[in-house]
């Protein structure tokens, strides 16, 4: 089993004492599967995805990535789990500012010790950012940095894919585009990947889905 | 709507307390610097005058009596009413048990060469001072004293030793005498006043002599220390712009409501001229308070010696000239001014209705672009300036266009270095690293400018301080190597002089000298007494054989020894024959080095030169003895020397050595200051920069880097800035040595101070950098490390 989690909770602190967001969630993905999460805005999705690619700790409950529990990690761990193990891509603000698109695309697999150069550049070309190579993000349009962050993601080859409404801002098109190199990483490495997304057409693509409603998994 | 406007600009400061306090921190900061470095040159210069006075030796002109008698009270009235600006003295030896004590007394209300910061005391403490009788003794004799008088004694070891002062009335009380030993003449006398010989007659003018070659070169330093405290002043101005900038920046919204809301860009410009004006003189107050007790902390026995002649009081109740006071608050306003001129400019272009922060940013970015020109032409023109030269001026033109020029390229510079490392960079970490400095570096880059500053400003102090230690001591040690100089009246007193005192068995060195004209120079012929401590004393900066065998032909008569400045401009050096009359060459054996001294100098054999120039005779003599003292009262009270024919130059040369111990110590002190100023700079830079960070650190932290590294990363970042900067200083304080050295010393005082290279201190200095940045850069990468992963992962939210 690729990820376990079981009985995960969280909660914010509010004005009037902790506001529980996850109550108790359970799921599992095996490795080549796919799986669109779903639920209304607010709903904890994003939640959800930060706990599971050690971003944030959880209040209650267990995490296993390959068998690893990685719930009760300490900060180098889950550094570690991010640089080598999970792929975040999240709804903006993705890319690191002081780098161009080429060493944006090629830092997460250069730090997990699996760049590829070939395939960076092939990446670049299937999502359309060959012309954008040597400029900076802030030279980028939403769109096109959005682009660069999942080529990032794709480049490093990770086990387990995050991905937090990564079309939101791209048309249709390009949406399709992003959606088959996604779908090419799990055929070719057998990764998971775990997308948020409010197209039904997108969800439609992807082996199963799961609603968050009211803090649980529907 | 003008309080409307007042109370809106007021609001944003209390809003952004930490911007206030970084801009009146830099200012008050920057202040007492300025005032710290004045307060001590003043504070040095007083007790150079205290020293004169009680030395009988100094810058000053005196009058004396003719041989065996005094000066009459009435005399001295006299001259005073008659507009002469001249102050009492009265020595004369005083048995305090088993010592003999040489009792001066001064006159504090009127001897010359004011007290700087200190004013004289208030008429009503005074009295206080004067019936109390304070007497300030040589820590060697001061317990004997206490023993013997009724007055209260207080050591003081900037005294010379077996001496004690007081003022003049418990002196004349003390001594039992009415009448005065000799009269000190202000430099700047009233116009049109009588001649001496009808107000005085009998009292003769001497010139000041050997002292003159000292005061050059306390002169000189002080010179270089006003220079540094200018230079101090700088780089807290650095501090000042970057928080005025900021602060407007912030404001530009606030300032385009006001005016859409009718108040008129001139309102608005002179309120916010008012408000500036008031911070700056808030904190110029703070900053001349601070320089005040900075200059009274580092220097508490000149100031204890100050206290005590002249009434000033040190701590508690602060007496301050009010000229100072002025002067502190003006140039706090001059900087806010400096500081504050770009920022105004730039309100005043800016359009009301623009909404762009895109096109503020892009003349910004255009700003930048000719930076780099600005600072090129800077550079041109501070080389052109020493080129060329022509006057002090010129000098200090070019020193500030160096200065400037250096700190606007600086962010260019390091730019440049750091995409360097990133192109040799083997590794994902370390590039985005520099990478990431490089990004960094606009925000930086006024602090950084203040910690170049204040490096250079360090190194090329300490160079110049160390040098002048050097060639000072040297100079003191080869010049006035005899404990006594005697003035004698007349040849006749200078022969019973000679014998009266080998008699005793001290050496006797006739001084003797003739003016002349040599290889086109005017220049002083010396005819000396060749002895051991002229060769164990004098030190060559060129020599042909040993430096005995060197004396042994001068001693011989078959060559001279000439001094650098004739060397110089004559270009000759050991070896060339030295036309010394019309029918006479020597060979030059030796050159040495004169400092403080504007004309040319021949040293030969003292038969050469009573056989060449027979009409001259001796009329000074140096004493080179064992007991100073005994010898001294010997030839006052067995032969009828005055006091003030006597001159204890051992005392003296101590006393100035002393000084400027303490003056280097107070310098390194303030370099330490500087460089902390600097740190306060860069860290107030970080912590404005540290909001901007979190979105800039977020994505990295997300991809596999622990907050604990990032915040390390920032630490280092500092520091590497901060070495990269020294690395850049290091050239520039040399420079700046340099032309303090070599361009303005020579300007202002005619002759050229050798530069020595320190490269521990140096060394050391780099430390303090390093440390300065190191503390700056902690506190905000602390925070940064410790940054709630929440607070991180809300920069990826969309609702952000
Ligand atoms: N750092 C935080 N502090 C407090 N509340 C938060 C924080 N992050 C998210 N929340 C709250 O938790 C809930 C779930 O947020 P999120 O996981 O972002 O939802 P979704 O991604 O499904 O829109 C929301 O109500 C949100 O306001
Ligand atoms: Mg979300």
């Amino acid at each position: 089993m690729l990820l376990r989690v079981e009985n995960l909770s969280k909660a914010y602190p509010g004005p009037e004492g902790p506001v529980p967001v996850l109550r108790g969630v359970g799921l599992q993905l095996r490795a080549g599967e796919t799986l669109a999460l779903r639920g209304e805005s607010g709903s904890g999705k994003s939640t959800l995805l930060h706990l599971v690619g050690g971003l944030d700790r959880a209040d209650a409950g267990r995490i296993a990535i390959d068998g690893q529990d990685v719930t009760g990690l300490d900060d180098p761990g889950r550094a570690a789990l991010r640089r080598g193990t999970v792929g975040v891509i999240f709804q903006q603000f993705n890319l690191i500012p002081s780098l161009n698109v080429r060493a944006n695309i090629a830092f997460q697999a250069r730090l997990a010790g699996r760049h590829d150069a070939a395939r960076a550049a092939r990446l670049a070309d299937a999502l359309g950012l060959t012309a954008q190579l040597d400029k900076y993000p802030e030279q980028l349009s939403g769109g096109q940095q959005q682009r660069v962050a999942i080529a990032r993601t794709l480049a490093a080859r990770p086990a387990l894919v995050l991905a937090d409404e990564p079309t939101g801002n791209l048309d249709e098109a390009t949406a399709a585009a992003v959606m088959d190199q996604m779908l090419a990483l799990v055929a070719e490495t057998g990764a998971g990947l775990m997308m948020v997304t409010h197209s039904p057409d997108l969800a439609g693509r992807l082996g199963r889905q799961l609603h968050l409603r009211q803090g649980r998994l529907a | 709507m003008t309080r409307a406007g007042l109370s809106a600009l007021w609001s944003f400061w209390r809003r952004n307390p930490l911007q206030l306090f970084t801009l009146v921190a830099g200012l008050a900061l920057a202040t007492a610097l300025w005032s710290g470095v004045q307060a001590l040159n003043a504070q040095a210069r007083a007790s150079y005058d205290a020293a004169a006075a009680v030395l009988g030796e100094g810058r000053y002109d005196q009058l004396i009596p003719a041989a065996g008698e005094t000066v009459a009270q009435d005399s001295y009235l006299a001259l005073r009413r008659a507009g002469w600006q001249v102050s009492p003295v009265l020595e004369g030896p005083l048995q305090a048990r088993q010592a003999r004590v040489r009792l001066v007394g001064i006159d504090p209300l009127t001897a010359p060469g004011g007290v700087g910061p200190m004013t004289r005391s208030e008429a009503a403490t005074l009295p206080a001072f004067l019936s109390e009788g304070v007497v300030f003794a040589h820590p060697g004799i001061a317990e004997a004293l206490a023993g013997t008088l009724s007055q209260r004694v207080v050591a003081d070891p900037g005294l010379a030793p077996d001496t004690a002062i007081t003022d003049i009335g418990v002196a004349q009380r003390l001594l039992g005498r009415d009448d005065l030993s000799r009269l000190i003449l202000a430099e700047d006398q009233p116009i049109g006043r009588p001649d001496l010989s009808d107000v005085a007659p009998g009292l003769i003018r001497r010139a000041s002599q050997q002292a003159s070659d000292i005061g050059q070169l306390t002169d000189s330093f002080h010179l270089n220390l006003t220079a540094f405290g200018l230079l101090s002043f700088a780089v807290g101005i650095f501090i000042v712009h970057g928080a005025i900038g900021l602060a407007f920046e912030q404001r530009r919204a606030m300032i385009r409501t006001l005016r859409t809301l009718g108040l008129s860009l001139r309102r608005l410009m002179v309120l916010m001229g008012l408000e500036l004006a008031l911070i700056a003189l808030v904190a110029g107050g703070i900053g001349v308070a601070l320089g005040y007790v900075l200059a009274a902390g580092l220097l508490p026995d000149v100031a204890a010696t100050l206290e005590g002649l002249y009434g000033a009081q040190v701590a508690g109740g602060l007496q301050l000239d009010p000229v100072w006071w002025l002067s502190g608050l003006g140039i706090a306003l001059l900087g806010a001014v400096l500081a504050g001129a770009g920022a105004f400019w730039k309100i005043i272009r800016m359009p009301v209705l623009a909404t762009g922060a895109r096109a503020w940013a892009v003349a910004t970015g255009r700003g930048r672009g000719c930076q780099g020109a600005a600072a090129l032409a800077l550079l041109g023109l501070a080389g052109l300036g020493t080129l060329l030269g022509g006057g002090l001026i010129a000098g200090f033109a070019s020193l500030a266009c160096l200065l400037l020029g250096a700190a606007l390229a600086l962010p260019l510079v390091l730019d440049r270095l750091l995409a360097l490392g990133e192109a040799f960079a083997r590794g994902v970490r370390t590039e985005w690293f520099l990478a990431d400095t490089r990004q960094q570096l606009p925000g930086l880059s006024l602090a950084l400018m203040a910690l170049l500053l204040a490096m250079a400003a360090n190194i090329g102090v300490s160079t110049m301080v160390s040098s002048f230690r050097m060639t000072f001591t040297g100079f003191l040690d080869q010049r006035l190597f005899a404990e006594l100089y005697v003035e004698a009246e007349d040849t006749t007193q200078g022969a019973a002089v000679a014998d009266f005192v080998q008699d005793r068995g001290a050496t006797v060195l006739p001084i003797q000298w003739v003016d002349t004209h040599i290889a086109g120079q005017a220049a002083e012929v010396y005819g000396t007494r060749v002895a051991p401590a002229y060769v164990e004393n004098w030190r060559f900066i060129a020599q042909d054989g040993t430096d005995s065998a060197v004396w042994d032909r001068v001693a011989d008569g078959a060559a001279a020894i000439i001094n650098e400045q004739l060397a110089r401009r004559a270009d000759l050096w050991p070896g060339d024959p030295l036309p010394l009359a019309a029918d006479r060459t020597l060979p030059i054996a030796g050159v040495v080095g004169d400092y403080g001294n504007p004309i040319g100098q021949v040293v030969i054999g003292e038969g050469l030169f009573e056989r060449l120039f027979p009409a001259a005779a001796p009329e000074r003599f140096g004493l080179v003895t064992d007991t100073p003292a005994a010898l001294r009262a010997a030839l006052q009270d067995d032969l009828g020397l005055a006091a003030g024919q006597i001159t204890d130059q051992a005392a003296l040369k101590q006393f100035s050595l002393g000084v400027f111990e303490r003056t280097f110590t107070v310098t390194a002190a303030l370099n330490v200051l500087t460089l902390a100023v600097a740190g306060f700079a860069i860290l107030m830079s970080l912590l404005t920069l540290a909001a901007m960070r979190v979105p800039q650190l977020a994505p990295a932290w997300a991809l596999g880097l622990t907050r604990a590294s990032l915040g390390r990363l920032e630490v280092l970042r500092a520091l590497v800035l901060a070495a990269l900067t020294g690395l850049v200083a290091l050239p520039l304080g040399l420079a700046l040595a340099w032309l303090l050295l070599a361009v303005i010393n020579v300007e202002a005082f005619g002759w050229r101070l050798p530069m020595f290279l320190f490269p521990g201190d140096y060394a050391v200095l780099g430390g303090f950098a390093l440390l300065a940045a190191l503390l700056a850069a902690l506190w905000p990468a602390w925070r940064l490390a410790r940054t709630p992963p929440s607070e991180l992962l809300k920069v990826f939210a969309n609702d952000a």
